[in-house]
C-alpha cells in the first residue's frame, strides 16, 4: 500500500512537472505577443497598419517610420537563401545516404554538424572580412558580365559591386541553414526502407533512378520538414546578416543593392533608439516579424499535415 | 533528496552573498563608447577603494531609460539631454570623457593627413552633391594632390550610434541643407552611400574600397592606422585629430553648468580646435543621494586621477576648468 502510495505521489508529481513546463511554452508565447503588442500600442496608433506596412519611410529624425522595405529585404533575402540552400543540402544528403563511400559518410556528416554549430556572429565577421571583398572583388563583376547582359535579369544585376548587398547576405543565410536543411533531409532519406531500394536495385534500376523514384517520393515529407525549419532559421537570423547587409531602408530592386531586413534593423538600431515613438516603431516591427513567422510556419504546417493525410491514405 | 537540499542551501548562500557584497557596488548602464575607460578606472577604483563598478553598456537609448526608471545608479548617455527634459525626470547631467569623430579616406596616392577638407566639402560629400575626387571644389583645396576622377563612395554608420549624432550634428550645424534635408541624430535617413555595423563595419569597407570616404571614433582611426583628413574648423584653420586639438576643443567649448553641460562640442571656437568632438555624458536621479554621492566620488576620483589611462586608451580627459565647473555643480545640487 506504502509503496504505490509513494508511486502515485510520484507519477502525478512527474505529470505535474511536464504539464507546467509544456503549458508555460503557451504562456510565453502569449506573454511575448502581448508585450509586443503593448510596446507598439504609439506606434499602431500613430501610423495605422495597412499604412505602416506600406510605407517605405524610415526616418528616425522626422520620426517617422514604415515596414516595406524592411520587409520586402527579409523576404528577398529569405527566399534567394533557400534558392540557394535547398538544391544543395538536398544534393548533400543524397550524397552523403546513397552515393558516397562509406568511409565518407561520417566525416561529411560531422562536417554538416559542425557547420550547424557555428555561432552566427562568426559568419558575420567571416562574411564581413572574407565573403565580402570576395564578393565585391570576383562573384559579383563575374556575374554582372554575364547574367548581368542578359535582356531581363539585367535589372537585378545593376548597381556598384561592393559586395555589401542582398546577395552576400543571401549566400551567407544559405550556408548557415544548409546544415538544417541536410541534416533533416539524410535522416529521412534513411528512413528509406532498404528492401524497397534493394528491390529497385534488382529491378535494374540506376543509382539515380533509385534516388528519384523510391528515395525521394518516400522521404518528401521529411525534407519538407527540414525546409521550414530553415525558413523559420532564414526568416529570424540576425547577427551574420547585419554585417553584410548595410541597413539600408530602401526596397531594394537589385541584388547588389543594400537593403535591411526586420530583425536586422531591431538589431543595428534598439540600443540606441532615443525617442519613445521610435523604440514603439521597432517593437512594431518586431510584432509584424512575429506574426509573419507565424503565419510561414502555419502554412508550411497545414501543407504537412495535408501531405501526410494523402499520404496516409 | 539531501543532495538536492544541500544543493539549494548552497544556491541561495551564495545569492546571499552577493547581495551582502551589493552595498559596496555601484550600478551604470549606457553608452557604448566609454566603456572601456570607465572599466579601466573602475579597475583602479576597486584597487583603491573596494568599490566595485558594474557597468552594463546597453546604449545610449537604454541608459536614459534606466535611469529614468531608477533601476542603476547612473545612466549614461553620448548624446546630451536637454535641461527641459532632465527636470521633467528629475535627473541631473555632467561629461565624464571627451570622444572625437575623425574623417578617414581610402584614396590611392593620399596618406595620412595630406588631404585637407572644409565642412562644406564633407557636407556635400555626404549629400551627395560632390561625387568624384577631382571636383573642383576639393581640388582648390588640395592644388598639390593628385585626385583620381572616380566615384566618391561614401561609407556611414548602419547601426544607431553616438559616433553618428556627433557627425550629423556637426554637418547640420555647418550646412543649412543638411540640417533641412536630413537633420541629426543616433540614426539618420542617409542620402548616399553604405552602411557599415560599428567602427570596424565603416573602418573595413573604407579599406577595402579605394576611393571612399567614411567617419569614425579617433580611437578607431590611430589605432588602425587609417588616412585620416584635416578639417578646417570654426576658425578657418586646417588641423589634424590629436589629443591638443581635441583638448582644444573642450577647453573653449562653452560648456554651461546651468544647462546642465548640455553642448555638443561641434565646430569649436579654438584656432586649434577639432571641429566634431563630443562629451560622453553621466545621468543622476536627483531623488537618490545615497547612489549619487557613490557615483560622484567615482567620477570624481577618475578626474583626479584617470587622465593617463584615459589618453591610454585615446580618450580625451576633460580639461581642469572643466572638472572644477562640474564640482561646483555637484556641490551646487547637494552632493559631494
Amino acid at each position: 500500500m506504502a509503496t504505490s502510495n509513494k508511486k502515485n505521489v510520484l507519477d502525478l508529481s512527474f505529470s505535474l512537472i511536464t504539464a507546467v513546463a509544456s503549458l508555460s511554452i503557451i504562456f510565453i508565447i502569449v506573454g511575448i505577443f502581448w508585450i509586443l503588442v503593448r510596446e507598439s500600442a504609439p506606434a499602431i496608433h500613430k501610423f495605422g497598419f495597412i499604412d505602416f506596412l506600406i510605407s517605405t519611410e524610415w526616418n528616425p529624425v522626422k520620426e517617422l517610420f514604415g515596414a516595406a522595405a524592411n520587409i520586402s529585404g527579409t523576404f528577398m533575402t529569405t527566399a534567394l537563401a533557400l534558392l540557394f540552400a535547398v538544391p544543395t543540402a538536398i544534393g548533400i544528403a543524397i550524397f552523403v545516404t546513397e552515393v558516397a563511400p562509406n568511409f565518407l559518410k561520417g566525416p561529411v556528416g560531422i562536417a554538416i554538424e559542425l557547420l550547424a554549430a557555428i555561432p552566427s556572429i562568426i559568419y558575420g565577421m567571416w562574411g564581413l572580412f572574407t565573403l565580402a571583398p570576395i564578393m565585391s572583388r570576383h562573384i559579383e563583376p563575374f556575374l554582372q558580365k554575364t547574367l548581368g547582359k542578359l535582356p531581363v535579369l539585367e535589372v537585378l544585376f545593376r548597381g556598384t559591386p561592393l559586395g555589401i548587398d542582398i546577395l552576400t547576405a543571401s549566400v551567407i543565410l544559405a550556408i548557415m541553414i544548409i546544415p538544417f536543411t541536410a541534416s533533416i533531409a539524410r535522416d529521412s532519406f534513411n528512413l528509406t526502407p532498404a528492401v524497397v531500394k534493394e528491390s529497385a536495385y534488382a529491378l535494374g534500376a540506376t543509382q539515380w533512378e533509385v534516388v528519384k523514384n523510391i528515395v525521394l517520393p518516400y522521404s518528401k515529407l521529411g525534407v519538407f520538414g527540414g525546409i521550414v525549419l530553415s525558413l523559420g532559421r532564414a526568416l529570424g537570423e540576425t547577427m551574420a546578416v547585419a554585417f553584410v547587409l548595410g541597413n539600408n531602408h530602401k526596397i531594394a530592386t537589385s541584388f547588389l543593392d543594400a537593403a535591411a531586413t526586420i530583425t536586422v534593423t531591431l538589431a543595428n538600431e534598439f540600443t540606441e533608439a532615443d525617442s519613445d515613438i521610435y523604440l514603439s516603431s521597432l517593437y512594431y516591427l518586431a510584432l509584424v516579424l512575429f506574426v509573419m513567422s507565424f503565419i510561414a510556419l502555419a502554412i508550411a504546417k497545414l501543407m504537412l499535415i495535408r501531405a501526410e493525410r494523402k499520404y496516409s491514405r | 533528496m539531501k543532495k538536492a537540499a544541500a544543493l539549494v542551501l548552497a544556491v541561495l548562500m551564495s545569492t546571499l552573498a552577493v547581495t551582502v557584497h551589493a552595498e559596496e557596488t555601484l550600478n551604470g548602464a549606457g553608452a557604448t563608447f566609454p566603456a572601456p575607460v570607465y572599466s579601466a578606472w573602475a579597475y583602479e577604483y576597486n584597487k583603491v577603494t573596494g568599490t566595485k563598478l558594474n557597468y552594463q553598456s546597453i546604449g545610449s537609448g537604454g541608459g536614459i531609460r534606466q535611469i529614468t526608471e531608477r533601476t542603476v545608479d547612473f545612466g549614461a548617455s553620448d548624446a546630451p539631454l536637454a535641461s527641459e527634459k532632465l527636470a521633467k525626470d528629475n535627473l541631473l547631467q555632467f561629461p565624464a570623457v571627451i570622444g572625437g569623430v575623425v574623417l578617414v579616406v581610402n584614396v590611392p596616392g593620399i596618406k595620412a593627413g595630406e588631404l585637407k577638407l572644409d565642412s562644406d566639402a564633407v557636407c556635400k560629400i555626404y549629400l551627395g552633391e560632390i561625387k568624384t575626387w577631382n571636383d573642383a571644389k576639393i581640388k582648390s583645396m588640395n592644388p598639390k594632390a593628385s585626385l583620381p576622377a572616380s566615384d566618391i563612395t561614401v561609407v556611414h554608420r548602419s547601426d544607431g550610434s553616438g559616433t553618428t549624432a556627433i557627425f550629423t550634428d556637426y554637418l547640420s550645424g555647418i550646412c543649412p541643407a543638411w540640417k533641412e534635408k536630413v537633420g541629426s541624430g543616433t540614426a539618420v535617413s542617409w542620402p548616399a552611400g553604405i552602411g557599415g555595423k560599428g567602427n570596424e563595419g565603416v573602418a573595413n569597407y573604407v579599406k577595402q574600397q579605394s576611393n571612399s570616404i567614411g567617419y569614425v571614433e579617433f580611437a578607431y582611426a590611430k589605432q588602425n592606422n587609417m588616412a585620416y583628413t584635416l578639417l578646417k574648423n570654426a576658425a578657418g584653420i586646417f588641423v589634424a585629430p590629436s589629443f591638443a586639438s581635441f583638448e582644444d576643443a573642450a577647453a573653449t567649448g562653452d560648456f554651461d553648468p546651468k544647462k546642465d553641460f548640455y553642448l555638443w562640442l561641434n565646430n569649436a571656437k579654438g584656432k586649434k580646435s577639432w571641429p566634431i568632438a563630443g562629451a560622453t555624458f553621466i545621468l543622476l536621479a536627483k531623488d537618490k543621494k545615497d547612489s549619487n554621492m557613490k557615483t560622484v566620488k567615482f567620477y570624481d576620483w577618475a578626474f583626479k586621477n584617470g587622465a593617463n589611462k584615459a589618453k591610454e586608451l585615446i580618450y580625451v580627459p576633460l580639461p581642469k576648468s572643466l572638472q572644477d565647473k562640474i564640482r561646483t555643480y555637484w556641490k551646487a545640487n547637494g552632493i559631494l
